[in-house]
């Protein structure tokens, strides 16, 4: 039997979550064993230089990173979802929007002239989104970046047709199983972990620090409930409002409008 | 007779020696501003330590307090060791259509000394038992941890901010499930034995007399503690009040609050529930179609939004749904399920509940209105 094809694709992203899976070391050797990878620009000694072709291959499995800022980008997904009979995103930009989806509630032409020389060759769209704003999408990785592991078992899920054993519940889960003090109840900071998704192994809490939500919102998060108790701890609305305005943004504020 | 004597709180470190001989032994330790549990010697007790909590809450407290354990319980209890948070239960080799399964391998530790289990965990721990062993089917790994364990209870003197196991009936003096009682008295520590285990533990220690007055003194002490609690709960309408009012207006108030976090399941020492998974590393997928893998047991809670799906969803979708089983679960149908409490009165999931959501309030709500 043919081995599965893999594509491993980039859109707007800062290419952290690709690194992560050369993380897996050995066992990203493995990959290369059980799939054919028939694309990974970033695993090429020599960049291709011209993009992916619609048509060009089918992929049993199209891997995608990164958000969609750009008009070509949106088109070039459209095409990578044709040729794929499986699609997942991983992580933050391709699954939230990314840290530069905050443009979203901003004016990007004031950006772009304040930053750019020549701000009419900046061809970004005025908003960035996920990929599942464009195309169907049939799982969603989290985390910025993404955990290595994760990705294995999502690979290894995929290979074996079971549902991934990724859990969609809260950080504070996996800190009560760690044994770590809590740094909200015992210190008053305000941790993002009662709404955002399990997944990094705790690293912020467990260095007594406040997670500030890299692994996006966790399923049925109630985020308004811990603004109101951070206000409580004395922040304001504002500063709240810059507590989620970070790499989960959009999927932060669509959360919190379900309530 | 019962073994029965007083140790000088200054030869504290024997107990902790003769129970070191055998056990290895799981005690409080203060910890990034908190009193958890870990394997510890005598110089770990955090003696002295005072803490304040509140829902939502807690600090320990600067500045030392006379007696040796000052403080009250923290967000962890037995439960993370003879109950694992994560383990392995098995290893399988799928080749074909041939299955083997291998056991976890056994972690050849010496058995866990329980040091200083208060009142309310021996309730929790006597229903642990039923659960973990009561059934037609022992658990295994509950059944390996705990056997050969020694539970060495204290009894409360004051009681925790938030702990209401007066009212629950569970505390603050401990009844029985114990092997070894201590009762911290002025400059020494009564002991008394509460099996032929905790007798053969006390006879290996140079025990001084305990008569009428040191008797007396426990008494007046634990007398004192049972004036001070703050916190009770109607245990008395338990579960009537529950069951006629799970169409209760309330219950929609307390989804505005709630962050479905887990917190309260994952510190309360009488949740049990977990979740299994199967591992299959990429390396352990041969591209000839065979699987190698192992089986995880984690704990979870019935705050997840996986807890309850099922083939073709989940029959527990709203966050009002989650939060009325918890309490449920805790106040109502453990008591029909196992015939004990599934609340001890411990406090725990108010204390460490992000949201400070208290138990024993959101019942009073219930009872009004
Ligand atoms: S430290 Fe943060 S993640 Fe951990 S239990 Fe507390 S609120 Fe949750
Ligand atoms: S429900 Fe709360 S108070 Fe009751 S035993 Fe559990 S953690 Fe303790
Ligand atoms: S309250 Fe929830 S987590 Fe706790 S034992 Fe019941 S179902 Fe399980
Ligand atoms: S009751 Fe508190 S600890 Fe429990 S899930 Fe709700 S917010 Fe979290």
């Amino acid at each position: 039997m043919a081995k599965p094809t893999i594509g491993i694709f980039k859109f707007t992203s800062c290419d952290g979550c690709q690194l992560s899976i050369f993380n897996l070391e050995e066992e990203f050797l493995q990959i290369a064993g059980l799939m054919e990878i028939a694309y990974f620009q970033e695993g090429q000694d020599a960049p291709g230089g011209n993009g992916f072709q619609a048509g060009a291959a089918h992929f049993d499995l199209a891997v995608v990173e990164g958000s969609i800022s750009t008009e070509l980008q949106s088109k070039e997904l459209l095409g990578i979802r044709e040729n794929s009979s499986r699609l997942i995103t991983i992580g933050a930009c391709a699954t939230a929007g990314g840290v530069q989806a905050l443009r979203n509630w901003a004016d990007v032409s004031k950006f772009k002239a304040s930053e750019y020389p020549a701000p009419g060759a900046v061809e970004a769209l005025a908003e960035s989104t996920p990929i599942s704003a464009h195309v169907h999408v049939d799982y969603e990785l989290w985390g910025c970046p993404i955990n290595s592991a994760e990705f294995s078992e999502v690979l290894a899920s995929f290979l074996l047709g079971k549902t991934p054993g990724v859990p969609g519940y809260s950080l504070c889960m996996e800190c009560k199983r760690k044994g770590i003090p809590c740094v909200l109840v015992a210190g008053q900071a305000p941790c993002l972990g009662p709404v955002t998704r399990a997944g990094c192994g705790v690293l912020c809490p467990s260095l007594n620090r406040a997670c500030y939500g890299c692994f996006g919102p966790k399923e049925g998060a109630n985020i308004k409930a811990l603004m109101r108790i951070f206000q409580g701890f004395g922040y304001t609305e504002n500063q709240c409002r810059l507590m989620l305005d970070k790499l989960n943004t959009y999927k932060f504020r669509e959360m919190e409008e379900k309530g | 007779m019962a073994i029965k004597g007083t140790l000088k709180k200054a030869r504290l470190e024997d107990l902790l020696a003769v129970l070191g001989k055998s056990h290895r032994i799981i005690g409080p330790k203060a910890e990034g501003g908190a009193v958890v549990m870990e394997e510890i010697g005598y110089k770990d007790i955090p003696s002295g330590v005072r803490d304040l909590q509140w829902p939502g809450g807690c600090r320990l407290l600067p500045g030392k307090d006379s007696q040796v354990f000052s403080f009250s319980p923290g967000p962890d209890s037995f439960k993370r060791f003879l109950h694992p948070p994560a383990s392995e239960l098995f290893a399988f080799k799928r080749n074909g259509a041939k299955i083997d399964f291998l056991p976890a391998p056994k972690i050849a530790e010496r058995p866990m000394a329980f040091f200083t289990v208060r009142p309310c965990d021996l309730s929790a721990l006597k229903l642990y038992d039923k659960i973990f062993l009561g059934g037609p089917v022992a658990d295994q790994a509950y059944e390996s941890l705990r056997r050969g364990s020694l539970v060495v209870a204290l009894n409360c003197l004051y009681p925790g901010d938030n702990c209401f196991c007066l009212s629950m009936g569970t505390g603050p003096e401990a009844r029985d499930g114990f092997d070894i009682q201590m009762t911290e008295l002025e400059d020494s520590f009564l002991l008394e034995e509460g099996s032929a285990k905790g007798a053969e533990i006390l006879e290996q220690l140079s025990l001084g007399q305990a008569g009428a007055d040191e008797i007396s003194a426990k008494r007046r002490r634990i007398e004192s503690c049972k004036a001070a609690f703050k916190k009770s709960i109607a245990a008395h309408e338990l579960p009537g009040i529950i069951y006629a009012n799970l169409g209760h207006p309330h219950w929609d108030d307390i989804a505005r609050r709630d962050l479905e976090c887990g917190n309260c399941t994952q510190v309360c020492p009488t949740c049990f529930c977990s979740t299994s998974y199967d591992y299959a590393a990429l390396g352990g997928i041969a591209a000839g179609g065979a699987v190698s893998g192992k089986r995880f047991r984690k704990w979870d809670s019935c705050f997840s939004r996986s807890f309850a799906r099922v083939h073709s969803g989940n029959f527990r979708l709203s966050r009002k749904a989650r939060y009325r089983h918890w309490m449920a679960h805790k106040l109502a149908y453990t008591q029909a399920q196992f015939g004990l409490s599934g609340c001890v009165g411990c406090g725990r999931c108010i204390t460490w509940c992000p949201a400070g959501i208290d138990i024993t309030a959101e019942l009073e709500a219930l009872r009004h209105v």
